[in-house]
């Protein structure tokens, strides 16, 4: 026979709690629920932070070691590009947090409509990269096996960036780590294309749900723990298009 | 009684649930713009020393628009700003003090 | 020959298992595969990491049987290579790591906190499928061939030099690794987040504290190895350049970052287990662990100083003199915390009312071992011995003083004593004790030899060695055939208990803490009513004052 003595100074409760449907049973309520999954969407967060930051101690090392190098494979990305791109994502960043808002104020229309442009200017951000992506395997700048230092050993061989930049020719050995910066370069910028996919994989959810009302009904903790996830990837790109684009522009 | 099963964790329940209006957003939403086209800038002017500085200050500067505003740092709870802190600091000592051997290996022999 | 104990069992002929419990609520092979139910997930891992630890052990017994001879007979010395290296990976990755969190924590934390489960079950359940897929790339590996680099994989070694299988285990890392920072997250949020009311910080068990420090760690340490192994796979795929001295890279860069987890890699494998010692030295002891404050800060201490330490593992490895020199003394500091804690273990045990029931015996264990370990330790992270003393046997000595000294005996020291919550039975004393003494007598026949081969400079990591070494090897062969049988009875002791133990009733050891006041084994929400804590941790006072209050059922 069950034996489950109860704590003496037991609280009384309700025998059946009144709570929302998406409240889970663990829960003692709807609040603690979006504070947990609100504070465990920060902590994942900072696993994101610890993860590039292998990679940003990497960058920092090289450049230290490199920085002619580094100065001059850098003038190889079209700031143009960039710019451009650093745009969109900014824009994408306000277009999330104004769906965040809308989801708040249960604005079902235009949750809908900020999560669309969102998405948008998300794909037209991969699309400016896969523009950049291919010029650079194009030009043999993708290290391994068929990278190629031409460029830099002697510059006039690419005459748009020669034209712009008059960079000199470099010995071959500095050179060489151009190799390094075009690491860093894609594996920095395409470990942060490939969370912006999962994120525009995971808009295009919300987008579906969003129109069904789910949150726009009161329970915004998914809008707003992806706002929180999207906006990180958008700091990432932040430090990202200084550290690799603008390393120096004048020299 | 009943209130005892407010939660003693859950002042936060009590938290306000800060809505960040609109013209907010879209006053951070220029700044971010503006910071951006000073930073393309002055990558194209010469100073030296100060290049990364400045290129590294206006980044900084800009993350801490989005995660105070964007994110809603600025109106959240403390334990929100103690785990973003926690964050920053653990990551800040794996660079700071690898690139502290890295540094110090040019200094040679004792 | 004292039959001294606290053990306190239902009346046998009268008790009988609840028969509403966790186990029996849901029958099916699908209601354990997609349960959210954070106690049936531990059993999962209880069950995963066990498979692996005798995997793992098997390996160590071909270790040891091949350094039986001075010559590399048994195997040749590249299988040998292989053999050390899986070792190291199941035993940390696949044992260490998620022993004591996984199982234990998983089935404690929310019941000790009040809670009816961890603040996400789904994520717990991703954690453990994420774990099964980590550990079958590694029986992959090994049937493919094995890798040879040490669970290290230093580089250029891992990178350029080795052909082997360092993709399949570098993913296997990757994907356990992920396991292991969800489950962290789990319990950071739930600690926080779902404490029942009157469940102060400093109220909670620091079986809790413990785990919240060892979670900080893995949901800041791990993604660093992660990167560390995207770069390694990068590297070996593509020639990227960024550990290859002939492309301008350093491959010094891996072992920071590889270490810069590493390191705290052993405060997330040490720190559960002193959990698990606390809270069964009081309740061993019948008395409130001494400095409750003091233990539960110096967890986080162990922690947060536990970041700064990781180039002690770097000392011979090209390191800067400046570095030498703040990293040791970094590791000076960190030993701190972990005295603070024996010495206030040892003070609950002043004038405390021991009796010697088997999780008592192995926390005794740990505390000589691990004392020994962390002494040893200390050596190490002296810069000036270091040369003398790394890649020999001296470092293996002690990181198996801690971790199997230490961390093992802790495990198994929980298991015991959490066994009746989790099964409702008793497992048989007499033969656990034995157990536990001869698992002592093992360990100390296997490991303290190597720290004299150690001093006298046998390297380690080789499967020949010079001929003077072969008596204290052959030492730690016999020991490691003792310390076998040791870790094999409780397998068998305890299944034997599932059907045949003493029915436990809910708190056979009169212990304090929420999950001794429930049945046992605990319902599927563990509360039927949301439980207060109005009393302070360890307070035996409350816990008599409890049973003044209980009528005893009838029949």
């Amino acid at each position: 026979m069950s034996d489950s003595t109860a704590i003496a100074n037991g609280a009384p409760e309700a025998q059946h709690h009144e709570h929302p449907s998406y409240q889970r049973h663990h829960f003692e309520s709807v609040e603690q629920q979006a504070d947990a999954t609100n504070f465990a969407m920060w902590l994942f967060l900072l696993t994101e932070i610890m993860f590039f930051g292998g990679l940003f101690t990497a960058y920092l090392i090289y450049r230290n070691w490199y920085y002619p190098a580094f100065v001059a494979a850098s003038h190889q990305l079209n700031i143009f590009w960039g710019t451009a791109n650093t745009g969109v994502l900014i824009s994408s960043s306000f277009t999330m947090a104004m769906g965040v808002w809308c989801a708040e104020t249960r604005r079902k229309s235009g949750l809908v409509l900020c999560l669309v442009l969102t998405f948008v200017l998300g794909l037209i951000f991969l699309g400016i990269k896969t523009i950049e992506y291919s010029e650079k395997i194009e030009k043999h700048h993708v290290p391994g096996f068929h990278y190629s230092v031409k460029n830099f050993t002697d510059p006039a061989s690419d005459p748009e960036t020669y034209k712009e930049y008059k960079d000199k020719p470099m010995p071959l050995d500095m050179a060489r780590h151009t190799e390094l910066y075009f690491f860093l370069y894609f594996a920095m910028t395409g470990m942060h294309a490939l969370h912006m996919i999962i994120g525009i994989a995971i808009l295009g959810f919300m987008i579906f749900r969003a129109r069904a009302g789910a949150y726009t009904g009161g329970h915004v903790t998914f809008v707003e723990n992806f706002g929180l996830y999207w906006h990180f990837v958008d700091i990432i790109w932040i430090f990202l298009f200084p550290l690799l684009y603008l390393i120096s522009r004048h020299q | 009684m009943n209130e005892i099963t407010h939660q003693p964790a859950a002042e936060h329940g009590e938290h306000e649930h800060h809505v960040t209006p609109p013209i907010v957003y879209m006053v951070i939403f220029g700044c971010l713009l503006v910071f951006t086209a000073l930073t393309v800038g002055a990558s194209y002017i010469e100073m030296g020393v100060f290049n990364p500085i400045v290129a590294l200050a206006i980044g900084v500067i800009k993350a801490t628009l989005v995660v105070l505003f964007f994110m809603g740092v600025k109106y959240s709870t403390k334990l929100t700003k103690l785990t973003l802190g926690a964050g920053l600091f653990t990551f800040l000592a794996l660079i700071g003090m690898t690139l502290a051997d890295y540094i110090s290996r040019a200094w040679g022999r004792w | 020959m004292s039959t001294n104990t606290i053990v306190s069992l239902p009346d046998q002929s009268t008790a009988r298992i609840p028969k509403v419990n966790f186990l029996t609520k849901e029958n099916g092979l699908l209601s354990w595969l997609l349960t959210g139910d954070h106690k049936r997930i531990a059993i999962l891992y209880l069950i995963s990491i066990t498979f692996f630890f005798f995997i793992g052990g098997a390996l160590a017994g071909l270790i040891r049987l091949e350094l039986l001879t001075p010559q590399s007979d048994l195997m040749a010395t590249d299988t040998y290579n292989k053999v050390f290296t899986m070792h190291g990976v199941i035993m940390i990755f696949l044992f260490l790591v998620p022993s004591v969190p996984a199982t234990l924590g998983n089935f404690l934390i929310p019941i000790m906190l009040g809670a009816k489960d961890l603040a996400l079950p789904k994520i717990n359940l991703l954690s453990w499928y994420l774990y099964v897929v980590g550990g079958i790339l590694v029986l992959y590996t090994m049937i493919s061939g094995g890798v040879d680099t040490g669970w290290t994989f230093t580089t250029p070694l891992s990178t350029h030099y080795v052909n082997t299988n360092v993709m399949s285990t570098g993913l296997a890392v990757f994907i356990a690794g992920f396991s292991s920072i969800f489950t962290g997250l789990n319990f950071i949020v739930t600690i926080h987040k779902m404490r029942a009311p009157g469940m102060t910080w400093f109220r909670m068990p620091l079986f809790v504290w413990s785990h919240y420090a060892a979670s900080i760690l893995m949901v800041l340490g791990t993604p660093v190895l992660a990167i560390a192994i995207v770069l390694v796979a990068l590297e070996r795929t593509m020639g990227i350049g960024v550990f290859d001295p002939t492309k301008g890279g350093d491959p010094l860069l891996f072992q920071h970052l590889f270490w810069f987890y590493s390191h705290p890699a052993v405060y997330i494998m040490i720190l559960p287990g002193m959990g698990v010692i606390s809270e069964v030295i009081s309740t061993f002891s019948r008395k409130r662990v001494f400095g409750y404050t003091a233990v539960a800060f110096s967890s986080v201490a162990i922690a947060v100083f536990g970041f700064f330490v990781w180039a002690h593992h770097m000392f011979i490895m090209g390191i800067s003199n400046y570095a030498m020199l703040v990293f040791s003394l970094l590791t000076m500091l960190v030993a701190v915390p972990s005295a603070i804690k024996i010495f206030n273990w040892t003070f609950t045990l002043y004038k405390g009312s021991i009796t010697f029931e088997t999780p008592m015996l192995y926390a005794f264990g740990f505390m000589g071992l691990f004392t020994i370990g962390g002494l040893t330790g200390v050596f190490l992270g002296t810069s000036g011995t270091d040369i003398h003393l790394t890649e020999t046997y001296f470092i293996v000595a002690h990181f198996h003083f801690v971790m199997v000294g230490g961390m093992l005996m802790a495990f198994l020291s929980g298991i015991h004593f959490w066994w009746p919550k989790m099964t409702g039975r008793m497992y048989p004393e007499k033969i656990s004790q034995l157990a536990a003494v001869v698992t002592f007598i093992g360990f100390n026949f296997t490991f303290f030899p190597q720290f004299i081969l150690g001093t006298l400079g046998m390297p380690r990591r080789y499967a020949a060695y010079p001929p003077e070494f072969q008596v204290l090897n052959v030492f730690s062969t016999a020991g490691a055939t003792i310390l076998g049988v040791g870790y094999l009875l409780p397998v068998l002791y305890l299944t034997w208990s599932l059907k045949y133990g003493e029915i436990a009733g809910n708190n056979p050891w009169q212990a304090t803490g929420f999950e001794w006041q429930i049945q046992s084994p605990p319902l599927t929400e563990n509360f039927t009513v949301t439980p207060i804590m109005d009393h302070e941790a360890y307070d035996y006072e409350w816990l008599e004052n409890q049973k003044a209050k209980e009528v005893a059922s009838v029949g």
